[in-house]
């Protein structure tokens, strides 16, 4: 059923792009066939987006973010054109203006139509050159698939180079309590917005293992952070040359949250919001404050964010929580160290959270490496939970890790998703929550799995924006 | 018993994941009833010969390890070639085991001075080149280590060292010689990742085993229970060993 769906909407990409370039009849794989598309075609399809487009990109929260910019759009009136998470290379990009454009290669009502595009931090400045975006938002910056990127540093220079080479009236948009992103307004020719977080107690103490920022790129000095609030997201500055976060345009001057999630004060030019979300960690705080800094800098109204920003929901993978036979399953994607760190704090601070399954896989779109669980501080979770399983390609090293974590000495290990889900669920008490933190494609088999068992049908289906 | 390591440059120095080895020995120590003890030392900090029994320094990305070259030489250079001639145990793993070794050759032709410890000599083909990048598995003393290798320079070991193993499969040292790793006294280097003591735990408890030895005669380690550990281990090798299948797997 998901397979067949998925096949006819994947066969309708696939034609529409091939006719359209004059490929032929559209029966090759719509992967194949984006690959083979002249990165032009993007190039040609975004001139017809009417209210430009905006490019967001960044280690952590790209989707979700994203997604929030699609509802503020949608709320200004505006049509958002977007492409599906995941697809952030440019076969993604090119999919969905294909997709948004009529057979004649023109979108209908080009002049409400904006581009939202999340985009891999890798692919950015070829997808800015193709699509020439009004604005690029910069999340943070963080180790993550060290295997396919080489190095963090290797990012932070491609980006550096990027902001410099781009046109004067294009506005960046920078994460004012990431250093790494921070500094990218050196390089900047046009507008820079810049967002933060200013609530102190929602600091965390010290900075953690993970950490990648802690030398200053001006002159290599040591960063000091007063507060830090995540990874190394926080108050940052140089002990040795002043270098140090400027005040943010746009800020979080009151952070709480609670069981049903947090709720944020934000100040603005434009005036004061208030926003609550159904979720919870501080790294989606800075999720909403960057999507309403975002927002902002394309001119859209204070009423259409404040519209955008209300009655949320979770995307799949984010904090979904599903019902399955009187039980409560919550989905958090975990990618690299930082991620992971915050969903291990948001369960910690989960009273109910006490049966977890880890899933581990290192195809391709996870890295191929998974040395970074060892970067992750597990020994957080000790004395919180009463059953904690590994699974996936690599669930014995997920096992290793629980182990020497101290959270159990032989973890259960279900290398099968559907049958480590199921092991783990008779293990979760009735009306009791279950912990499922996947990698990147392990969660897409944990959504068909789920998506079935709850009798919801196809997941990524209600996930398109 | 008690041992005491020092973890050098673990803020500069940490980026795949490299400090599992750390918790891997502490973890097969302390469940021994062997008193564990980790000093971490950070550039300007000194290397006192008398007060460690195992050294460890993981990987780093190249602006980092720069910065580490300079104090290793200045600081710690000389009393830790001192306490290297005298058995101590020492790990290296990527940008630390390169910089163990006489220099590294960067792709621009600049050379980068090491310590010198290990009869080795690492060189950046250029920037075009291919990053050995992958699982790896290698032949150790008639059993396996298994890991992940990231680098961008290749090693070339002297006549005054040995390879720690030969490439079963993966690229190793140079991609050409089938070498991985290098080993003198009590030094062993490798490029190997994944952490790699958790799931080679025979090569782990052998640092143990010989970091003791200098101390105390005849210890005898009371086995652990490895089960999880060799999972890991055999699974890492037979994913890494089933190349046609890993293609079709993505």
């Amino acid at each position: 059923m998901v397979r067949r769906e998925v096949a006819i909407v994947a066969a309708k990409v696939t034609g529409e792009l091939s006719r359209r370039l004059r490929f032929g009849g559209g029966t090759a794989l719509p992967g194949l066939v984006a690959e083979r598309v002249d990165p032009r075609i993007v190039s040609r399809l975004a001139l017809n987006l009417g209210g430009g487009a905006i490019l967001v990109t960044g280690t952590n929260g790209k989707t979700t973010t994203s997604r929030m910019i699609c509802r503020i759009v949608t709320a200004s009136g505006k049509r958002p054109v977007g492409n599906r998470e995941g697809s952030n290379m440019m076969r993604g990009v090119a999919a969905a203006l294909a997709e948004a454009s009529g057979w004649q290669g023109k979108i209908s009502s080009p002049h409400s139509a904006l581009g939202v595009f999340e985009v891999d931090e890798a692919t950015l400045p070829q997808i800015a050159t193709a699509v020439r975006p009004r604005v690029v938002l910069f999340t943070n910056l963080f180790r993550d698939q060290l295997d396919r990127y080489g190095e963090v540093e290797t990012v932070a220079t491609l980006w550096q180079q990027a902001v410099n080479s781009w046109p004067s009236d294009l506005t960046i948009v920078l994460n004012a309590d990431d250093p790494s992103v921070s500094s990218l307004r050196d390089s900047a020719r046009g507008p820079v917005l810049t967002y933060g977080l200013d609530d102190p107690s929602a600091g965390s103490g010290q900075i953690e293992h993970a950490a990648d920022a802690r030398w200053c790129r001006r002159c290599g000095g040591e960063l000091t952070y007063a507060p830090v609030f995540y990874g190394h997201i926080g108050h940052w500055a140089c002990t040795s040359c002043g270098n140090g976060r400027t005040p943010p345009d746009v800020l979080c001057s009151r952070l709480s949250s609670d069981a049903d999630g947090i709720q944020m004060t934000i100040e603005t030019a434009v005036g004061q919001l208030q926003v609550g979300l159904p979720l919870s960690g501080v790294y989606n705080a800075y999720n909403a404050l960057s999507a309403v800094a975002a927002t902002i800098a394309l001119g859209l109204e204070k009423s259409s964010i404040e519209a955008g920003m209300s009655g949320l929901t979770a995307a799949f993978g984010r904090q979904e929580r599903i019902p399955i036979s009187g039980k409560q399953v919550e989905v958090i994607l975990a990618k690299n160290p930082a991620g992971l760190n915050e969903v291990l704090r948001t369960i910690t601070r989960d009273p109910e959270a006490r049966d977890v399954v880890f899933l581990l896989n290192d195809r391709i779109a996870d890295g191929r490496d998974i040395s970074w669980i060892w970067d992750v501080d597990f020994e957080r979770l000790q004395g919180h939970l009463r059953s904690v399983s590994a699974s996936g390609d690599r669930a014995w090293d997920m096992a290793l890790r629980l182990k020497y974590a101290g959270l159990s000495d032989s973890p259960t290990v279900e290398t099968d998703t559907a049958a480590a889900l199921r092991v783990a669920l008779s293990r979760t008490p009735e009306n009791g929550k279950l912990y499922v933190i996947p990698t990147y494609t392990a969660m897409l088999q944990v959504r068909n799995i789920l998506g079935k068992w709850s009798g919801k049908g196809a997941f990524w289906e209600s996930d398109r924006r | 018993m008690k041992l005491r390591l020092a973890h050098l440059y673990p803020r500069l120095m940490n980026i795949y994941g490299d400090r599992g080895n750390i918790i891997c020995l502490r973890h097969r120590c302390e469940a021994r009833g062997i008193d564990f003890k980790v000093s971490e030392l950070e550039p300007g900090d000194t290397f006192d010969p008398a007060a460690y029994d195992i050294v460890f320094i993981g990987g780093a990305q190249d602006r980092e390890q720069q910065a580490v070259a300079d104090d290793l030489i200045r600081t710690k250079g000389e009393t830790l070639r001192a306490a290297v001639e005298e058995g101590i145990v020492l790990l290296a793993v990527c940008g630390g085991y390169q910089l163990m070794g006489h220099f590294y050759r960067e792709s621009s032709g600049r050379e980068l001075p090491g310590l010198g410890i290990l009869d080795i000599w690492t060189a950046h083909p250029g920037p075009e080149a291919k990053r050995f990048i992958g699982n790896v598995v290698i032949e150790w003393q008639g059993s396996t280590l298994v890991g992940f290798e990231n680098h961008g320079g290749r090693t070339y070991v002297g006549r005054n060292a040995q390879p720690l193993g030969k490439v079963v499969t993966g690229f190793g040292n140079n991609g050409k010689d089938g070498s991985e790793g290098a080993a003198c006294r009590n030094v062993f280097g490798t490029y190997l990742h994944g952490s790699l003591l958790p799931k080679n735990p025979v090569f782990a408890d052998n640092l143990i085993r010989l970091a003791l030895a200098r101390k105390y005669p005849d210890v005898q380690l009371t086995p652990l229970d490895d089960m999880v550990e060799m999972m890991a281990h055999q699974e890492a090798v037979r994913l890494a060993t089933r190349k046609s299948f890993l293609r079709l797997r993505d």
